[in-house]
C-alpha cells in the first residue's frame, strides 16, 4: 500500500481523504470542525483519529500528506487595473487563477473611498496593475501614493507598467508598505501574461499568508506547501482534460463547483469562436480559467438567491422537482434564512432536498451565464455579423458537478441540466451537449494535490470515480 | 503643446485604402507630420504607432461598414497605453448604408459613447477635416 491523505482544510470542515496509489483506490474519508481560530491541529487531528478509527487505513503505510486551504476566509485578494476591460480584467484573471477570492476590484484613479474599500476588505494581497509596458504611468503612481498614504499592512503586488515598476515600488516603501515588483499582466494591448503574477502569490501565500492564517502549525504535518483550494481545484481539471504522458484526458471540460458561500466554475477549453465569420472581441481567453461568484451560494448566500429568484419563481420550480411537496404549508422564507446561519445543514426530507436542488441549480445557471461568453449580432454592408465577447463554451465536451450537494443531494442531473445551453438563451455560449459527471467523492480537490507529483495514477483514480449522469431524458 | 503629429489609416478587415489616402496628402499639404498606416489595420497598430510618434490624434477610416464594430474599445486601448487625451476621428461608411441614411445622429452618438471626439460621413472635404484639427488643437490659422 502507498496511502496519500489528502487533507483540505475548509472554511467550515477540516476533511481527510486517503487514497492507495498502488491500488488506485479511495480507502475513506474523515472529516472534523475547522479550529483554525484557536488551533488548526485539533480539528486536523480529530479528523485523523476518525480516519484511523474507520479500520481500513494502516497507518504505517501512509508515505504522505498533502494538504490545501480555504480556511479563515481564503486568500483574499483585491485588484486595482486602470480600464476595468483591460489591465484590470487581467488582474482578476490573475488572482482567480491563483486561486484566490477577488474581494475588490477597481479601475481608474482610486479615492480614499476606495482605499477604505480596500481596507475593509482585509484582503491578504493587494494586486496593483495599470499601464500597458512603456504605456500609461499616472494612474498607477496616482493610485501608488494614495496606498502608500493609507494604513494597509498588507503586501502589495506591483504588476503594472514596467517603466514605472520601480518607481511604484518606492512611493509604497518610503511609507512602510511592503512592495513586490513582478512582471506586468498586461505588457502589450493584446496578451495578457498572468504566471509571473501567479508565480509571487504562490509564494507570498506560502512565505507569509499560511502564517498569518494560523496555518502554520499545520505544515509539521503536511508534506510539501499547502495550496489554496481553488488552485487545487483548477490543477485538477487541466489534469483531467489534457491528461498527462501515456494517459489521454477527456477533453474540454467545464466543472460547476457549489459552495455555501459562492459558486465557482472553472473551465478547460481551447478558444475558437462560435463560426469562422464570428468577430471575437475582448482580450484573449485563457486555456484555464476560473470565475467566483461571491454572491451564489446554497448557504450563507441562500437567502440571496432566494430574492433573486421571487418567491412565486421558487414555489413553481419546487412544484416542479418534487410535486408531492412537504404535507404542510412551509414557510420558504423562513426556512432560507436557516439555511443562511446554519451553514452544515444537510436536508432531512425530499422537500428539503428539493429546495437545495432549486437554489443549487439557479445558482448554476446565472454563475454559467457569468463565465460563458455572449454572442450578439450587429448589421453591416455585407449583412448580419456575429461578435463574440469572452469565452465560447458551445462545444465543451465534459461537465462536472462537485461540492457537497452532489455527494449527498439526489437531484445532480437537475442541477447540471442548469448548466448547459438553453433556446431561451441563445447568446449566452454555454455547453450544448456535454458528458456530464457526477464528484459523488467530492475528491477533485485531492486529485489536484496529486496532479503534480502522481499525475497518471491521479488521472486514473479520477476517471474511475466519477460518476457518469445523463443529463437528457 | 501639440506636436502636429497624426496617425491615420483604415482599420479592421477593410482594405479600402482610398479614403485615408486622400485624406492624408491633405494633412501633409496642411502642415501635420502624418504616419500613414495603409489598409487592414488593427486597433493595436494605432495605438502602438501614436505612441511611437508622440500623436495628437488617430484618425481611422473604414468603408466596409462595420465601423461601429471595428472601432469598439479603441479608446479603453488608449487610455491603457498612456494616450488618454488623444483625440480620435472617424470616417467614411462607418455603418451599414440604409443605417447611415435613416439613422444618422444614432450613429455619431454610438461613436460619442465610445470616446470618439469626431466622426464624418464619406462626404465630408478633406478642408473640413484640416479645419476641425486645427480647431480641436488650436493650432493657428
Amino acid at each position: 500500500m502507498d496511502v496519500r491523505l489528502l487533507i483540505d482544510f475548509g472554511s467550515t470542515y477540516t476533511k481527510i481523504l486517503a487514497v492507495d496509489l498502488e491500488r488506485e483506490v479511495v480507502l475513506g474519508r474523515a472529516q472534523a470542525l475547522t479550529t483554525v481560530a484557536s488551533d488548526i491541529t485539533i480539528g486536523l487531528r480529530e479528523a485523523y483519529e476518525a480516519l484511523l478509527a474507520g479500520g481500513s487505513i494502516d497507518e504505517r503505510c501512509i508515505r504522505g500528506r498533502h494538504a490545501s486551504s480555504s480556511a479563515a476566509g481564503g486568500l483574499k485578494i483585491a485588484a486595482i487595473g486602470l480600464v476595468p476591460a483591460l489591465t484590470l480584467e487581467a488582474a482578476r484573471r490573475a488572482a482567480l487563477g491563483a486561486g484566490a477570492k477577488v474581494v475588490c476590484a477597481h479601475g481608474f484613479e482610486i479615492d480614499e473611498t476606495v482605499v477604505a474599500q480596500v481596507q475593509a476588505a482585509a484582503c491578504d494581497i493587494v494586486l496593483l496593475c495599470g499601464g500597458t509596458d512603456g504605456g500609461d504611468k499616472a494612474v498607477i503612481l496616482h493610485n501608488a501614493r494614495m496606498l502608500a498614504a493609507s494604513a494597509l499592512a498588507c503586501p502589495i503586488l506591483v504588476a503594472g507598467n514596467r517603466v514605472v515598476a520601480n518607481e511604484v515600488k518606492a512611493i509604497l516603501e518610503a511609507k512602510g508598505k511592503s512592495a513586490l515588483v513582478t512582471s506586468n499582466v498586461l505588457p502589450r494591448l493584446d496578451s495578457v501574461e498572468v504566471e509571473p503574477v501567479q508565480a509571487q502569490i504562490r509564494e507570498l501565500f506560502i512565505s507569509r499568508i499560511t502564517e498569518a492564517k494560523g496555518l502554520a502549525r499545520a505544515r509539521a504535518f503536511v508534506d510539501g506547501e499547502i495550496v489554496p483550494t481553488p488552485k487545487a481545484t483548477l490543477q485538477a481539471a487541466a489534469l483531467l482534460a489534457d491528461g498527462t504522458e501515456g494517459e489521454r484526458g477527456i477533453g474540454s471540460l467545464v466543472i460547476v463547483e457549489i459552495g455555501g458561500a459562492t459558486t465557482n466554475i472553472h473551465s478547460v477549453s481551447a478558444q475558437e469562436p462560435s463560426d469562422p465569420q464570428t468577430l471575437v472581441r475582448g482580450l484573449p481567453e485563457p486555456r484555464v480559467k476560473r470565475t467566483v461568484e461571491g454572491d451564489l451560494g446554497i448557504r450563507y448566500n441562500a437567502p440571496t438567491i432566494y430574492s433573486l429568484l421571487g418567491e412565486q419563481y421558487c414555489r413553481a420550480r419546487l412544484q416542479e422537482i418534487h410535486p408531492a411537496g412537504e404535507g404542510r404549508p412551509v414557510d420558504l422564507e423562513a426556512h432560507v434564512q436557516a439555511l443562511s446561519t446554519n451553514v452544515g445543514y444537510v436536508p432531512h426530507s425530499p422537500f428539503e432536498h428539493a429546495i437545495d436542488a432549486m437554489l443549487a441549480e439557479s445558482a448554476t445557471a446565472v454563475a454559467m451565464q457569468r463565465h460563458a461568453g455572449t454572442l450578439r449580432e450587429e448589421y453591416s454592408v455585407v449583412g448580419k455579423v456575429r461578435v463574440q465577447h469572452g469565452r465560447n463554451l458551445l462545444e465543451v465536451g465534459n461537465l462536472i458537478g462537485t461540492g457537497g450537494i452532489f455527494k449527498y443531494g439526489p437531484h445532480a442531473e437537475r442541477i447540471l441540466r442548469a448548466a448547459r445551453f438553453s433556446a431561451q438563451k441563445p447568446w449566452s455560449l454555454m455547453p450544448k451537449a456535454p458528458q456530464a459527471f457526477v464528484d459523488a467523492e467530492y475528491f477533485l480537490y485531492g486529485i489536484g494535490l496529486l496532479a503534480d507529483r502522481f499525475p497518471a495514477a491521479a488521472l486514473r483514480i479520477a476517471r474511475k470515480y466519477l460518476r457518469p449522469v445523463r443529463l437528457d431524458g | 503643446m501639440p506636436s502636429g503629429n497624426i496617425v491615420i489609416g483604415t482599420i479592421g478587415s477593410d482594405a479600402h485604402m482610398i479614403g485615408a489616402w486622400v485624406l492624408q496628402k491633405a494633412l501633409v499639404g496642411a502642415g501635420f507630420n502624418v504616419t500613414f498606416l495603409g489598409a487592414v489595420v488593427p486597433q493595436e497598430e494605432f495605438v502602438h504607432a501614436a505612441i511611437e510618434t508622440d500623436a495628437d490624434a488617430i484618425l481611422v477610416s473604414s468603408m466596409y461598414g462595420m465601423g461601429i464594430l471595428d472601432c469598439e474599445g479603441l479608446r479603453e486601448k488608449c487610455i491603457e497605453a498612456g494616450l488618454k487625451d488623444i483625440l480620435l476621428y472617424a470616417g467614411g461608411n462607418v455603418a451599414a448604408p440604409l443605417e447611415l441614411d435613416r439613422n444618422w445622429p444614432e450613429i455619431e452618438k454610438r461613436f460619442k459613447a465610445m470616446g470618439f471626439d469626431r466622426v464624418y460621413r464619406n462626404t465630408v472635404t478633406p478642408a473640413e477635416v484640416v479645419a476641425a484639427l486645427k480647431s480641436d488643437l488650436r493650432l493657428e490659422g
